[in-house]
């Protein structure tokens, strides 16, 4: 079965001549449907670039972007409606998510009768009630004619969520969708997307910075790291987490400060070669991580740019030096 | 019946404000004065030499002007030309510079050049001048005309205003959510976009009515728009050139239409304090 | 002379001769009450903190929205805004065997005290810099604002410092603040919150909105003032990983009092409190393998309008009937441990049924 998202060679530019930025350099991934991928990665590395193009709101610049198996710049216009529909985005801020001067029924019921899913006013109040049940927004009369200020960031989330269902999308973007709400809540948050993967066979695409809450999100999906613009490692959760392969990923799990004191003492530390982050106006050359990588080889890493390649222990690594190499992260 | 629910909640909201509540109601006064008061009070045409430049008194509550004629019904009668025009003419210039300027940051491209240039060609007019020929060229006795006339010159600025933030508007995510939801250009901008702006367009409304009323007082003080009747600017006008300000007994000939004038653009721009309040639900604490 | 014997020879009156002072904790804490005024009424933003600081420990100060762990930390070096006020309780300050009372401070004496003795780091560094003006500036007119003169030394102890936070001390100097990344920044705030030698370091939320390997040269360098330079420090944060990774000691903050005080093995293996229990039961580690995560339900309380009895008792699911009413005080639940609950020897029964995943990281 064709997979319901597939990016091939994908590419951003911004810019011109001298101030151009490639955000996202030929990245090609497939999402299965029912599926949860976690893209992660530092700032500048491109994965909200690349959610944003998957969710059809920023056309490429080269590569093609597959719905269902078929490619969208080949789409008719019905077609590429119903595309649109189907894939949905969430967002990171929840004070900018959503517009401060509409209640949360005028947000949901806008697309309802927009879109005619509903038959009138009535009707649409009916499903927006629905809709804040599914989003755990009870008891929902409540919060029919709220505004956004008069929420709270999880609330606001998940008038996000509620919104994005009302036209029944197959696939979710969420970008950073849990980053700037409480930490106890984001579980919260976390559990009910999973619901909604669940009862409604929504895929997800899950962009984040946090690796411990990918981790957990997507514990039976797949991992993609990408590092300024590229893909270096994907693979199943597990194994991503557990065995890393590229030393940027290494680097990234040795990192991450961990809430338990006895995992932070026995955590291996990972030496870089250099503190400093490349500016995406001046990318090193080969392989980006070059400058910083502590198996950096000359010769070969500052001159071939490594090709993403498939490992037994499933997934691809963008690194020919290390890729059979497993390190321990714990002493 | 929502309407009025809708209305009620309107006026309640207006009332959160106590500075805004009260320009309200100084608004409403005016406006009731000037279209209503002229069923009541009648204007006093009658010369009247031995009542010249009376002070107020009972009989003539503001005093008398210097035919001898009843300042006060003159005040009554003369607020809604003025009234008029300045709406006419805030209102045109409005709807023009918030069409265009939200249309043009969010179109982007040729559609954002072509307005601007076409902005910027008008900004530079001066608009003095421009009258003072048009008014040496036509007659300019149509009040209604001189109120399009000004709303066709007050727009560049506004509408640059506008545009620069609708351009920082589109980029908000839930302008991009929108979009993702496909809810078409027309009600981004008009649904999504322009409701975050109302504190500015309102603030601009009255700031460009207030402008068009000192304009047309302008023009009938330099004589080039012959009003008939007694709006006030033809009663400033009048008064001025009498030498008005120069007698202690005629300055209430003077005073009135400016205290009017003055009252009415103090009262409009304090009564957008609650205006904003009912635009912007943030600003509304406490509710 | 250097730098910092002349500055602290400032004569000052609020200093009071005590005796021996070494066992003294550098800062107590007691029963403050901050209260910010607001439309709808007084905000409880902090209410009833007690705690001594110890020299050279560094205490974590963990809580969300609405705990008052901000307003507190502001409160102790008085940088609130003016609608707030400490209405009640006291904050001593120790050193040298003298000590004064912080709330007492006003003026010059206020100013030295909040820079000189006790510095506060404010949250990645993004708005703590003027833009126009370059790095060594910053350096110089704090030091002038504190009565320097000495050009020549005042930049030589910027120039050490930035060496000492890792920094190409002669590029950085000279820069602007939007020439440097977040990250250095971050470390320039931290040399800068050096430069007048103070006792104890109060930084706010240090790694957020920082990147990952970012953070990472922050934590490290944090690591190195707290076990080189034994630094007093109090680390406001959300972030549980980083009161791990740094902190001696752990109190929790909920609804603007401390529910929760102990060591950090303590807090993270054996908490008493159910909203320390809550937290750490919802937040996931990456290198523990996987494990079950649990939310609290509910959402912080409206600091305008407290329930009544223990804050927390809506969300807690040990809450009975004396929760409803009254308010826990901080009682001895283990060797330097204190937990505000009722129940907190039902948390230790729960725990000893359903351990967290905690050391056992290949379950």
């Amino acid at each position: 079965m064709a997979p319901i998202i597939e990016a091939r060679h994908i590419t951003k530019t911004f810019g011109r001549g001298k101030e151009q930025v490639v955000a996202v350099d030929a990245v090609s991934f497939a999402i299965q449907e029912g599926e949860i991928l976690c893209l992660v990665g530092e700032s500048g590395c491109g994965k909200s670039t690349t959610g944003r193009m998957i969710a059809g709101l920023l056309p490429p610049t080269a590569g093609e972007i597959l719905f269902e198996g078929r490619p969208i710049s080949q789409m008719a216009p019905e077609e590429y409606r119903r595309y649109r529909h189907a894939v949905q985005i969430i967002h990171q801020d929840p004070y900018a998510s959503l517009n401060p001067v509409q209640t949360v029924q005028q947000i949901l019921v806008t697309p309802l009768l927009r879109h005619r899913k509903v038959d009138g006013p009535s009707g649409a109040r009916k499903r927006a009630l629905e809709l804040l049940e599914i989003v755990d927004l009870t008891p929902p009369e409540d919060f029919l004619n709220k505004y956004p200020h008069q929420l709270s960031g999880g609330q606001r989330q998940r008038v996000s969520v509620a919104r994005a269902l009302t036209v029944e999308p197959r696939f979710i973007v969420a970008d950073e969708a849990v980053s700037m709400v409480d930490v106890s809540i984001r579980v919260s948050l976390l559990n009910m997307l999973t619901r909604l993967k669940e009862e409604f066979h929504v895929t997800f695409l899950f962009i984040t910075h946090d690796l411990a809450l990918a981790k957990y999100f997507a514990w039976h999906g797949r991992i993609t790291v990408m590092y300024l613009g590229r893909i270096v490692e994907d693979g199943p959760t597990p194994r991503v987490i557990q065995d890393p392969r590229h030393p940027y990923t290494q680097a990234l799990l040795s990192a991450v400060p961990e809430a338990d004191p006895e995992l932070t003492r026995r955590k291996r530390r990972m030496e870089l070669r250099s503190a400093d982050i490349p500016s995406l106006l001046a990318l090193p050359s080969g392989c980006t991580f070059h400058p910083r990588c502590p198996y950096f080889v000359e010769g070969e890493c500052d001159v071939n740019v490594p090709p993403l390649e498939p490992i037994s222990e499933g997934g691809r690594v963008a690194c020919p030096v290390r890729k059979s190499e497993p390190i321990q992260l714990l002493a | 019946m929502t309407m009025l629910r809708s209305l009620a909640t309107t006026l309640r909201i207006i009332t959160y404000n106590k500075v805004g509540f009260l320009g309200f109601l100084a608004v409403l006064a005016i406006v009731l004065l000037s279209f209503v008061g002229p069923y009541f009070v009648e204007l006093d045409t009658k010369t009247k030499v031995d009542k010249i430049y009376q002070p107020p008194s009972q009989e003539f509550w503001l005093g008398t002007d210097h035919q001898g004629r009843d300042i006060f019904s003159q005040i009554v009668h003369g607020g809604r030309e003025v009234i008029e025009v300045a709406v006419i003419a805030a209102a045109l210039s409005t709807a023009i510079a918030v069409t265009f300027g939200t249309l043009s940051g969010f179109a982007g491209g040729w559609v954002d050049t072509a307005v601007m240039s076409i902005t910027d060609i008008v900004l530079t007019i001066p608009q003095l001048p421009l009258l003072l020929v048009l008014a040496a060229l036509i007659q300019l006795n149509n009040m209604m005309a001189l109120g399009v006339l000004l709303g066709l010159l007050g727009w560049p600025a506004l509408l640059r205003a506008v545009r620069s933030q609708a351009l920082s508007l589109k980029e908000r995510d839930f302008v991009e959510a929108a979009r993702a939801l496909d809810l078409g250009t027309w009600h981004i901008v008009f649904r999504e976009i322009v409701p975050n702006m109302m504190t500015y367009i309102i603030v601009s409304f009255a700031l460009a009515m207030t402008g068009a009323v000192y304009a047309q007082v302008g023009l009938v003080l330099f004589g080039l728009v012959p009003f008939s009747g007694s709006n006030w600017g033809v009663m400033l006008s009048l008064a001025w050139v009498r030498g008005a300000i120069f007698y202690k007994d005629s300055i209430w000939y003077i005073m009135m239409p400016v205290a009017a004038i003055v009252i009415l653009q103090l009262s409009v721009v304090t009564m957008t304090r609650s205006l904003e309040l009912v635009f912007n639900p943030r600003l509304r604490t406490g509710e | 002379m250097t730098l910092s014997t002349a500055s602290s020879m400032a004569n000052s009156v609020t200093w009071v001769q005590e005796g021996e002072t070494e066992s003294r904790p550098p800062l107590s804490l007691r029963d403050v009450h901050i209260v910010y005024s607001s439309r709808r009424g007084p905000v409880q933003a902090v209410r009833g903190v007690s705690f001594d600081l110890h020299g050279g420990e560094s205490l974590a100060l963990i809580g969300e929205s609405g705990s008052g762990k901000t307003t507190l930390g502001l409160g102790i070096v008085r940088l609130l805004v003016k609608t707030a006020r400490i209405t009640q309780g006291a904050i001593r300050y120790r050193r040298d065997g003298r000590e004064m009372d912080v709330l007492a401070l006003e003026g010059p004496e206020l100013r030295r005290f909040r820079w000189k003795e006790c510095a506060m780091v404010f949250q990645s560094a993004l708005n703590a810099f003027n833009p126009v003006i370059r790095i060594w500036d910053q350096f110089w007119d704090t030091a002038r604002a504190h009565g320097w003169s000495d050009r020549r030394a005042v930049r030589q102890k910027a120039l050490e410092l930035l060496r000492f936070v890792q920094l190409d001390a002669d590029r950085v100097i000279d820069a602007y603040p939007h020439e440097l990344s977040g990250g250095m920044r971050q470390r320039v705030l931290i040399a800068l919150s050096l430069l007048l030698d103070p006792q104890i370091l109060i930084l706010d939320e240090p790694t957020t909105a920082l990147d990952i390997l970012t953070q990472r040269t922050i934590m490290d360098l944090l690591r190195r003032l707290k076990e080189e330079l034994h630094f007093t420090m109090i680390f406001i944060s959300h972030d549980l990983a980083i009161a791990a990774e740094l902190a001696d000691r752990v109190a929790t903050m909920y609804a603007g009092t401390v529910v929760e005080l102990g060591p950090s093995e303590a807090i993270f293996y054996q908490p008493r409190h159910p909203y320390t229990l809550g937290l750490i039961r919802a937040v996931p580690t990456v290198t523990g393998g996987y494990e079950e995560l649990y939310s609290i339900p509910g959402s912080p309380p409206d600091l305008i309008d407290l329930p009544s009895g223990c804050k927390f008792h809506p969300r807690c699911p040990f809450a009975t009937e004396r929760c409803r009413k009254e308010e826990p005080p901080l009682e001895k639940v283990g060797e330097h441990h204190l937990a505000a609950c009722w129940h907190w020897t039902e948390v230790a029964a729960e725990l000893g049924r359903t351990p967290l995943h905690r050391r056992t990281p290949n379950a």
